[in-house]
């Protein structure tokens, strides 16, 4: 996230930023531009309270939804404010089918949802980084290869890429550890979907930083390739790492949906937002509205802001763009 | 020849119901037919699509009463009570010529007996299956059989040349894997033949105009298109806006909402099928739980306590929209041996629960898995979700694993499950069938469904002596003994009786039938 204390406001007018006081300026720069930009504001007040309602969400909820010993059936598809008719009980957003307050398990799923994304996302980066720099800076076959592999991969619409991963992946995993590893396999189904993308950011910026003097330097006093690649060329790589990985949250949220959606991600048990969204769709046609347009309404605030987010640090990082 | 019957009972069509003739069937339900093969997979959806194109020698018809198929008489012999005898149709040719003749009866319960054959329960008690001459066939049973006929309801009859030049004598080892010719290929007697199939996906069969039954049968469907699709929503949409135009499995929470669409109806009617969970008691320690060296469910106390906690009233009224009848026996009322004392013996105390648990040393509760279907019964996987609250409230942690009943059931019959759902229709209507699969001890052509690993010797016995128990009388007060014991031992956990739905397109007419079984000869178009 951006670094959002008060920033001097006389530093956009300088000359230009001295090479030491680089990260200062970028920062004021930052702020500057969120300050102009009100998209920028809205959707960075949107996702942090989301995120923030999801991590505290056993402070936010009024059940745990998760905990099957504390649902009561017959408080099943209350609509929304309205008491249920049999047990007199009153939901802020309505109950599902099995009785679960669905403003409770919105939270809870969310945390789901946004941990699986962040994860992935984390996954795929710190891989697309490695093999991104891997590829840049040694060339030769390990290049072609890994470059051959992500051209593979590309053509493959990356959803698909992850349902084959969580198929496999489900497949060996012995059955009764199957609800335990189902987070973490969408981890790695949906990370290893993605991180192409990164790989290809990472060796494009590193095939024009590797032929810049600093880097010649470093070689000439002795440092080994791993060292240069790490110390030298990965910082000066990052931002535009970080503008990808921003979008590729977003994405990856909805990709955790889309599997949870279709019945191969998070358990029934433990809905994510996908899978609340699966459990609602059943009901669409018999007037249970609520069950479906709340999960989905959070999803799409979610994904849009993030989304939004992301578009606008490119923007900023990336002024050329604009 | 053939060409100009066909052209006949075209033209016999074209002078009756001229509208009718192009009438195409366009048939969903939840989920598809496991295999073609006649004698593998003893499940009702299997049994209906074979239904259409395989014949057994007697049928149920549409109010669940006998009707002569492929045989026009039959009955004990009045000489030998251990012999029933059966006059078979003649005239009679398989989709592909061939004549049908006793030999392929012959062949057909020969092949249905085989350790692999899923069928072999039913004919259990047939010692030898005889032609006496090509129309005409005896079966010797073990003892008389007064409700054999009740048996061959779905024995479904292949013919023996086709079998043999297509390497299916052999039935299907369903569990272990294998596709033979039989799995997605049908050649049978009945009114429709296969068009295409790729399972899971679509099945066509068009109209057989050489079936003998022509014109007895209203047959005014040319074509059948039988689409599964797993998804409640997107069945309903696709028979909403006329995609399709006979659902089965029909969500209960969109009845309101078909029934109040245009050009489309539901029909409603108790169906002959019982939803329970089984346990397996048998074993000493089981995998699925967290109790390392005993199994929890081996304790009646454990059994009797999880059936307790079971809110029947609440998943009759929440989960199914009171679209079923809550259990208490896992025999449907249709069933001879069904009371409705026994019915009424679940309820819910979860207090009681509680103790008994705590008696039986679990007070702490235990940790188990659930395997449950999700495309076969109506809301399974949403009944098995209510189940793992109501057992989470007693203290029992339910890890739920659903899947679709192609992986479901090979668990069951496998024995690697231990704990499941499963829903019973009985086709014979009488409780020995239930026995047979259910409460008989698992051995290599009985109870074969039975995954509770509940054997007792001696009740096995009384219950094999059913099958040739010719006083009706002391016949049913043995049933209610064995009976008895299934309900004292907590052998299943009823949940409830189905109540089935049909969808269908105004113009089409057929009963629904108590089995869930639509046979497509029956229906009716306008």
């Amino acid at each position: 996230m951006t670094d959002l204390t008060p920033t001097d406001q006389t530093s956009a007018d300088d000359q230009g930023p001295a090479p030491s006081r680089l990260h200062q300026a970028l920062d004021s720069d930052l702020a500057y531009s969120f300050r102009r930009s009100p998209v920028a504001m809205v959707s960075a007040a949107v996702s942090l309270t989301l995120i923030l309602a999801a991590v505290f969400a056993p402070l936010f909820a009024t059940t745990n939804p998760f905990d099957p010993a504390s649902l009561n059936l017959m408080n099943g598809f209350t609509p929304p404010l309205q008491p249920n008719a049999f047990t007199g009980e009153s939901f802020a957003m309505g109950t599902d089918d099995q009785g679960r307050d669905v403003y409770s398990t919105i939270l809870y799923g969310m945390r789901i949802s946004l941990f699986v994304g962040a994860a992935a996302v984390l996954f795929a980066m710190a891989l697309g980084i490695v093999l991104g720099l891997l590829a840049g800076y040694l060339g030769g076959w390990v290049e072609t290869l890994i470059m051959r592999v992500a051209d593979i991969q590309l053509t493959f619409p990356s959803i698909l890429v992850a349902m084959l991963i969580f198929g496999i992946a489900k497949g060996v995993t012995p059955v009764e550890y199957r609800d335990q590893m189902a987070i973490w396999v969408l981890i790695l189904a949906i990370g290893l979907s993605d991180w192409v993308q990164f790989a290809r950011v990472v060796r494009g910026a590193t095939l024009v930083e590797k032929s810049k003097d600093y880097v010649d330097a470093a070689r000439l006093i002795g440092r080994r390739a791993f060292p240069i690649m790490l110390r030298h060329i990965l910082p000066n790589v990052l931002s535009p790492v970080l503008v990808i990985a921003t979008i590729s949250l977003a994405l990856a949220i909805i990709a955790e949906a889309t599997l949870s959606f279709l019945g191969v991600g998070a358990p029934p048990t433990q809905p994510s937002l996908g899978t609340l969204i699966r459990i609602g769709q059943g009901f669409l046609f018999s007037g249970e509205w609520w069950i479906l347009f709340f999960p989905a309404s959070t999803l799409l605030a979610l994904a849009l802001s993030v989304n939004l987010l992301g578009d606008w640090l490119r923007d900023a990082l990336n002024p050329r763009l604009r | 020849m053939k060409k100009a019957v066909s052209f006949l009972a075209v033209s016999v069509l074209l002078s009756t119901t001229a509208l009718a003739n192009a009438e195409t069937l366009r048939w969903a339900r939840a989920g598809d037919a496991l295999t073609l093969d006649p004698h593998s997979q003893n499940e009702g959806p299997s049994h209906t699509i074979r239904h259409q194109m395989y014949e057994p020698l007697i049928i149920r018809d549409t109010t669940g009463a006998f009707e002569a198929a492929l045989a026009t008489e039959w009955g004990p012999s009045p000489n030998d009570p251990n012999i029933w005898v059966f006059k078979l149709r003649e005239g009679v040719k398989f989709h592909d010529g061939a004549d049908f003749t006793a030999e392929d009866v012959v062949f057909s319960f020969e092949r249905a007996q085989q350790p692999t054959s899923d069928m072999k329960e039913l004919i259990g008690s047939i010692k030898e299956v005889r032609a006496v001459d090509d129309y005409t066939i005896e079966m010797v049973t073990d003892g008389p059989n007064p409700i054999l006929s009740s048996n061959l309801t779905n024995l479904f009859i292949m013919d023996k040349g086709w079998s043999e030049a297509n390497n299916t004598v052999k039935v299907q080892d369903f569990e272990g894997g294998e596709i033979t010719y039989a799995t997605t290929n049908a050649n049978g007697t009945g009114p429709y033949k296969l068009v295409s199939r790729e399972p899971d996906v679509k099945t066509v069969m068009a109209r057989n105009d050489a079936y003998w039954g022509r014109d007895q049968f209203p047959m005014e469907i040319e074509e059948i298109v039988y689409t599964p699709i797993q998804n409640a929503a997107t069945r309903v949409a696709a028979f909403l806006s006329g995609e399709v135009n006979f659902l089965q499995d029909m969500p209960v929470q969109d009845l309101a909402r078909v029934d109040s669409a245009d050009g489309i109806g539901v029909k409603q009617a108790p169906q002959n099928r019982v939803i329970f969970f089984g346990m397996n008691q048998g074993a000493d320690d089981i995998e699925a739980d967290n109790v390392s060296g005993a199994n929890p469910l081996a304790d009646v106390r454990v059994r009797k306590a999880m059936s307790m906690a079971i809110n029947r009233d609440a998943i009759r009224q929440v989960v199914m929209r009171g679209q079923s009848q809550p259990a208490g026996m896992i025999a449907p009322p249709f069933v001879n041996g069904w009371t409705a004392a026994m019915d009424a013996e679940s309820s819910t105390d979860m207090a009681g629960a509680k103790a008994l648990l705590q008696e039986a040393g679990y007070g702490d509760g235990f940790s188990i898995r659930l395997d449950c279907p999700n495309d076969r019964y109506i809301n399974d996987e949403a009944i098995c979700q209510a189940a793992v609250g109501m057992l989470g409230q007693i203290g029992i942690t339910v890890n739920l694993d659903s899947k679709p009943k192609a992986q479901h059931f090979p668990l069951i019959t496998d024995g690697k499950t231990d704990f499941y759902m499963l829903g019973w229709g009985v086709p014979t209507y009488d409780s020995e069938y239930i026995f047979n699969f259910l409460v008989h001890g698992r051995e290599s052509d009985i109870g074969t469904w039975n995954g509770t690993g509940f054997d007792n010797d001696a009740l096995d016995e009384r219950i094999k002596s059913l099958a040739s128990n010719t006083d009706l009388k002391a016949r049913n007060a043995e049933i209610a003994a064995i009976w008895r014991v299934v309900q004292d031992e907590q052998l299943y956990i009823p949940i409830h009786h189905q109540v089935l739905n049909w969808g269908m397109a105004d113009g089409l007419g057929i009963e629904v039938d108590p089995e869930d079984q639509p046979k497509v000869k029956y229906f009716t178009a306008k």
